[in-house]
């Protein structure tokens, strides 16, 4: 077993971006015949490794060599042509075209010059056979589930005579069937000899198939371990890390009292709440003054919580109940009315308009919820986004600037400063520190335990563990689309125990009384 | 759905009929029923020749409503097609009064639209620039060339014109013009590109997605550019065949012929956002419209406009149609 | 020589300034060719001139651009309006026409509301098939543009209706305070798009949501209503500016009345440096950009050469400004003259993920 030789080996791979170190002298060797998981958190470079190696993106330093010969692919194309194969999480295939000619085009089999679709058709049938999926491969691909389509692109994939494949999270909208008849054909590639670069977030696929396992952090190489050698909870610690930063340690008094949140009748009441496909249903409390931490892996359902609470999406399953009333939360309107905000983890996509200014982003939702015919006067607008930008000290202090031209961290801050100046009773902040310096971190943390010290509810979700044991009352912890484990965030509590119900899901640990 | 969930397939229509054939079949039937309307009115309408007719006298129309199948397929537009169709038709007229040899000429006219085409897909590609915008320019381009060569009309009296525009190809008892064999010729060849050939299924592949296509390693610019020059030589013959129905080549003829195309190529089932349509549905679509216009002709108390109207009307049923089509996919 | 760029800078990057020199280019071009180009006289307390010709033969265009420039901000586009024109021209003349006395007044402003509110309907038709059922705009409006040409020549008969009626005829060419009448009203409706969309919070919003559609949704802005809206105000837009061409020439063609004003819109917008993608608008570029088309067909008129010919300076006009100010031409010419390397890809990761809806 250790004879045998990579069949893609990665050597001190660095790749910097303007601010973002994204990797930092990587190493990383794929062996044929096994399933390799490439685990990490956001922005651990998982992805920017997939793209400098599959030449979408060029390296700072580093070699690539595969079967011994180095490599410097210059995109998708070249990298499929060569064996190495890629698989992405949205299926990047033709919906509007057959099964067969997703996995034919542009090298369909032709016979004087036109395409030979008896031909295409057999070999696709054939193809997908070896995948052990029997369909009709002249339907459109569109009028299959998106676990064939996955399966499709995977026949695409390994059909160009791969050796390498690589798949980016392909389960993540999968339901479970659908996932183990795709793990059985990893397996089967697996056994046919070809070497498997597999990203997922869920722990069980990783230990259900894995071999080895690669574990990235921050753009630098955490380790790489044998599957049998590495237990879940170590998987986790070595994932999420932790750091001993630079953070001070906020004042712990204000920060840490559940008893005194938990009084009087909760603020907000998820009653199995659920969305099929997103989330498992769940109950979950919050109080006014409570920080209620949420804790989970990547894709474990963390954001998907939040949008049902801020209806971003509609649930459908179970009820929100805000003041001791359920209500109806069915678009975001609904939810602002009842004082709830929510930062969206994507600040760019979803949250920030980039070519409004920073006063204009700032006022954006205090304005939608008068309505345009009643514009905040220009002096109150001013005034506000004057005290907000002081406050929050958003760099530059330049309200009229355009919000895309500000560093995330600031961008962060802006889109804090929208919903602040709601006066929400709710605030939602999924994963407000990512991506951002050390310095607004600290101030963003603080700010969310003053808000709570003024009464204001906070559903505060976060990768870091650390940040989210400081903050907290209360740490709900996801897995796997499921809330698994609420922990009253007392003495006991610390980071150990929150990473082993991340691991393992202990469904009984420490749960609260709702 | 117990051993292998995935090998069953997304619930199918009951009436067996594949989705992506509802807009065509709905056409076809509409086409049916219109038909059938005409002849239990007139008694002349059952007369085959009326058929013939519709395509004699929409032959030009037909040609370049395959062009521009090809570039709604991919998902853009080209509104430059009635322009350069007139276009066409001018540089010929002037061409020939100038007594230049009409070979030299046909060939001439029929490079002209092809160029345009390929410039304004080159602007699309390299540049970044809406569809919308560039075939905008164009139109402008070349609406302006029409008028830059001659302000009036211009006779054509070339024998090899003239013949081709009286020539009757008889069959049985009623007869065609050479421009329904040209445009038949046309509408074959491009239904067997867009079937048979790599650069038609690319078509279909980036109108689908353009992101995907990229990935899947085609040739996503080199199939922009050509769809543009495809309907540029499709209009370009669209003037020619123009040329000889009218025998004369004038600077205003032709003005907002793109939007008889375009909804002809609605109406036949391509959806505008690209990736579904066919050639067929396009001559569909072109007879559908043919048939309107034939039967506020024999009607002779409905005025011209209401073919506009209907058009629109069937515009609208015809989106709705793909909208829901489209809802029930998802 | 640094510090001149640097001083300049900030000139030449506004986004005027392109629009501004062309018009000057075209105003001096006219100028050398006819040097009584640019007088200005006083008769009978009216203003004439070549200028004010422009400026009075541009109100129509300025008015329906106006209203596309929201439209356009919205990320939408609104193909319809020259068909909007044609109707309400027909409608306001069509009952002028069977007024008893066609210069009395009370019948002047009754055939002006009923055609106003007939545009209303329509900018609504649009808006609900846009908003409501969710078509892409560049098609829902191409429905209205093409059945629309049918229903203004449905309501004229197919006949160019002729009027004479002074007061509708005032609209077209009437002067007000030695300025022409039609100078007036598109400078009170730009003042009131203005007011509508600076003064409340229309502007912004509209821009918010032509900026980014799903970060609007969350921060609760409805944009159905906003999308909508502004279809309605693009086909009152369209409406007025149909009044002003029918009285310009006291009749109204179906079939003739508006031609290409959608394209001319569209191009004014695009001109005055409103993105076709939405977002920012420029109402003071639009107009600009309208008066830069205007000055273009009147100087290729006033050189005799054929109207239609115009086309052609406007083809070259259009890709000229377009390439301008597309960032992949700017890309090309940065790359070629300092050599730097391209930016990295890092942000459009994440653009990957837009989907076309197919």
């Amino acid at each position: 077993m250790s004879q045998r030789h990579p069949v893609l080996t990665m050597t001190a791979i660095s790749k910097h971006f303007p601010g973002v170190r994204a990797l930092d002298g990587v190493d990383f060797r794929l062996f044929p015949g096994e399933v390799h998981a490439l685990m990490g958190e956001n922005g651990a470079g998982k992805s920017t490794l997939i793209k400098v190696l599959t030449g979408v993106y060029g390296t700072d330093a580093g070699t690539i060599t595969l079967d011994g010969t180095q490599v410097s692919f210059t995109g998708p194309m070249q990298a499929a042509a060569a064996g190495v194969s890629t698989v992405y999480q949205e299926v990047n295939l033709c919906t509007n075209l057959s099964v067969a000619e997703n996995i034919f085009i542009g090298r369909e089999p032709r016979r004087g010059g036109a395409i030979n679709w008896r031909q295409m058709r057999r070999q696709a049938q054939e193809a997908l056979a070896r995948l052990d999926l029997h369909i009709d491969v002249s339907e459109l691909l569109g009028s299959y589930s998106l676990a064939v389509q996955q399966m499709v692109a995977i026949a695409r994939a390994v059909d160009v005579q791969a050796r390498v494949l690589i798949l980016d999270e392909p389960t993540s909208s999968l339901d479970a069937d659908e996932v183990a008849q795709l793990l059985r054909i990893m397996r089967q590639l697996r056994d046919q000899g070809i070497a498997i670069l597999f990203v997922t977030h869920f722990l069980d696929q990783v230990y259900g198939i894995a071999d080895r396992i690669t574990v990235l952090r921050n753009g630098r190489l955490v380790g790489e371990y044998l599957t049998a050698d590495l237990p879940q909870l170590a998987l986790v610690e070595k994932m999420i890390g932790k750091e001993l930063d630079a953070l001070e340690q906020l004042d712990s008094e204000a920060g840490k009292d559940p008893a005194r949140v938990a009084e009087g009748s909760p603020l907000v009441e998820a009653d199995g709440l659920g969305r099929s496909g997103a989330v498992a249903p769940f109950s979950l409390t919050i109080h006014a003054g409570e920080v209620v931490g949420m804790a989970g892996l990547l894709g474990s359902g963390r954001t998907e919580v939040a949008r049902l609470f801020f209806g971003a999406d509609r649930a459908d399953k179970g009820q929100l109940v805000v003041d001791g009333k359920p209500v109806a939360i069915r678009n975001p309107i609904a939810a602002i009315d009842r004082d709830i905000a929510f930062c969206s983890e994507n600040r760019r996509t979803e949250g920030l308009i980039g070519e409004l200014s920073v006063r204009e982003n700032i006022i954006l939702a205090m304005q939608a919820a008068r309505g345009w015919l009643r514009p905040v006067p220009r002096r109150k607008q001013d005034e506000l986004v004057q005290r907000w930008i002081e406050a929050l000290s958003i760099r530059p202090a330049d309200p009229e600037r355009p919000v895309r031209n500000l560093s995330g961290g600031n961008q962060q801050k802006v889109l804090l400063a929208r919903w602040l100046i709601t006066e929400p009773r709710l605030l939602i902040l999924d994963e407000p520190t990512r991506g951002i310096d050390i310095g607004a971190k600290t101030e963003i943390q603080r700010l969310v335990a003053q808000l709570s010290d003024g009464g204001m509810a906070v559903l505060f979700i976060s990768a870091e563990l650390e940040e989210v044991l400081r903050l907290s009352h209360k740490v709900a912890v996801m897995r796997d689309r499921q809330l698994v484990a609420q922990l009253t965030n007392d003495e006991s509590l610390d980071a150990d125990r929150v990473m082993r119900a991340i691991a393992s899901g202990a469904r009984q640990e420490g749960l609260e009384k709702a | 759905m117990t051993t292998t969930p995935l090998a069953v397939r997304a619930d199918r229509a009951w009436w067996r009929v594949p989705q992506r054939h509802v807009p065509v079949l709905a056409t076809f039937v509409l086409l049916l029923v219109m038909y059938g309307v005409g002849v239990a009115q007139y008694r002349a309408f059952s007369n085959i020749q009326v058929i013939f007719n519709i395509f004699i006298d929409n032959g030009f129309l037909l040609v370049v409503a395959v062009g521009m199948t090809f570039v709604i397929l991919t998902g853009g537009i080209d509104l430059s097609v009635g322009s350069v169709v007139a276009m066409t038709a001018m540089v010929s007229a002037s061409l020939l009064r100038d007594g230049m040899n009409p070979a030299l000429v046909l060939v001439i006219a029929l490079l002209i639209g092809p160029v345009l085409g390929f410039a304004m897909g080159c602007v699309i590609h390299y540049f970044d620039i809406q569809p919308f915008i560039v075939t905008l320019a164009g139109m402008f381009f070349a609406r302006g060339m029409c008028t830059w060569i001659s302000s009036t009309s211009i006779p054509i009296t070339d024998g090899f014109w003239t013949s081709a525009a009286q020539e009757r190809i008889r069959l049985g008892e009623n007869f065609v013009s050479v421009s329904v064999l040209i445009a038949l010729a046309v509408v074959a060849v491009a239904a067997f590109a867009l079937a048979y050939t790599r650069l038609g299924r690319n078509v279909y592949a980036i109108g689908g997605n353009p992101q995907s296509a990229l990935l899947m390693g085609l040739p996503v610019g080199r199939t922009k550019i050509a769809v543009y020059t495809i309907s540029g030589l499709c209009s370009a013959i669209g003037g020619i065949l123009l040329s000889f129905y009218t025998l004369s080549g004038a600077p205003l003829i032709a003005i907002g012929m793109e939007l008889d195309v375009i909804a002809a190529v609605v109406i036949g089932g391509t959806l505008l956002t690209g990736g579904s349509g066919y050639v067929f549905g396009t001559v569909l679509g072109v007879l559908v419209l043919g048939v309107i216009q034939t039967l506020i002709t024999f009607d002779g108390s409905l005025s011209s406009w209401w073919t506009k109207i209907v058009i629109g009307a069937l515009l609208f049923a015809f989106i709705l149609l793909q909208r829901l089509v489209g809802i029930r996919k998802k | 020589m640094s510090t001149v760029k640097a001083r300049l800078a900030p000139v030449t990057g506004h986004r005027l300034f392109w629009p501004l020199v062309m018009l000057v280019v075209l105003l001096v071009a006219n100028t050398v060719y006819r040097p009584s180009f640019l007088s200005v006289e006083l008769k009978n307390g009216h203003l004439y001139g070549s200028l004010i010709d422009i400026v009075r033969l541009s109100a129509p265009l300025i008015l329906v651009a106006l209203g596309m420039s929201l439209v356009i901000a919205t990320g939408g586009i609104d193909l319809s309006v020259g068909s909007v024109v044609a109707v309400s021209g027909a409608v306001a003349c069509l009952w002028i026409s069977e007024q008893p006395d066609q210069n009395s007044l009370g019948g002047v402003f009754t055939a002006l509301a009923i055609a106003f509110g007939l545009a209303l309907v329509l900018g609504v038709w649009n808006g609900v098939l846009v908003a409501v059922i969710g078509i892409q705009p560049i098609i829902a409006t191409l429905i209205l543009m093409v059945a629309g040409r049918g229903l203004a020549q449905l309501i004229t008969s197919g006949q160019i209706i002729t009027i004479n009626s002074e007061p509708y005829k005032t609209i077209g060419v009437g002067h007000l305070l030695t300025l022409p009448f039609a100078i007036i009203i598109a400078l009170v409706v730009a003042v009131i798009v203005a007011v509508l969309t600076r003064r409340t919070a229309l502007g912004m919003i509209i821009e918010s949501v032509g900026g980014n559609a799903e970060a609007s949704r969350l921060a609760g802005i409805r944009s159905r209503r906003i999308t909508l809206l502004v279809y309605v105000v693009s086909a009152a837009c369209a409406a007025i500016a149909g009044f002003m061409m029918t009285a310009n020439v006291s009749s109204a063609d179906g079939n003739a009345a508006g031609l290409w004003v959608e394209l001319d819109a569209i191009l004014a917008v695009v001109i005055g440096g409103t993105s076709l993608a939405g977002g920012r608008f420029y109402l003071s570029g639009t107009i600009v950009g309208a008066l830069i088309i205007q000055t273009l067909t009147t100087s290729v008129y006033a050189m005799n050469i054929d109207p239609q010919t115009a086309l052609l300076f406007k083809a070259v006009v259009v890709i000229a400004v377009c390439l301008i100010q597309a960032p992949a031409f700017r890309a090309r010419f940065r790359r070629k003259r300092t050599l730097a390397p391209p930016p990295p890809p890092a942000p459009t990761a994440e653009k990957q993920k837009e989907q076309v809806p197919a």
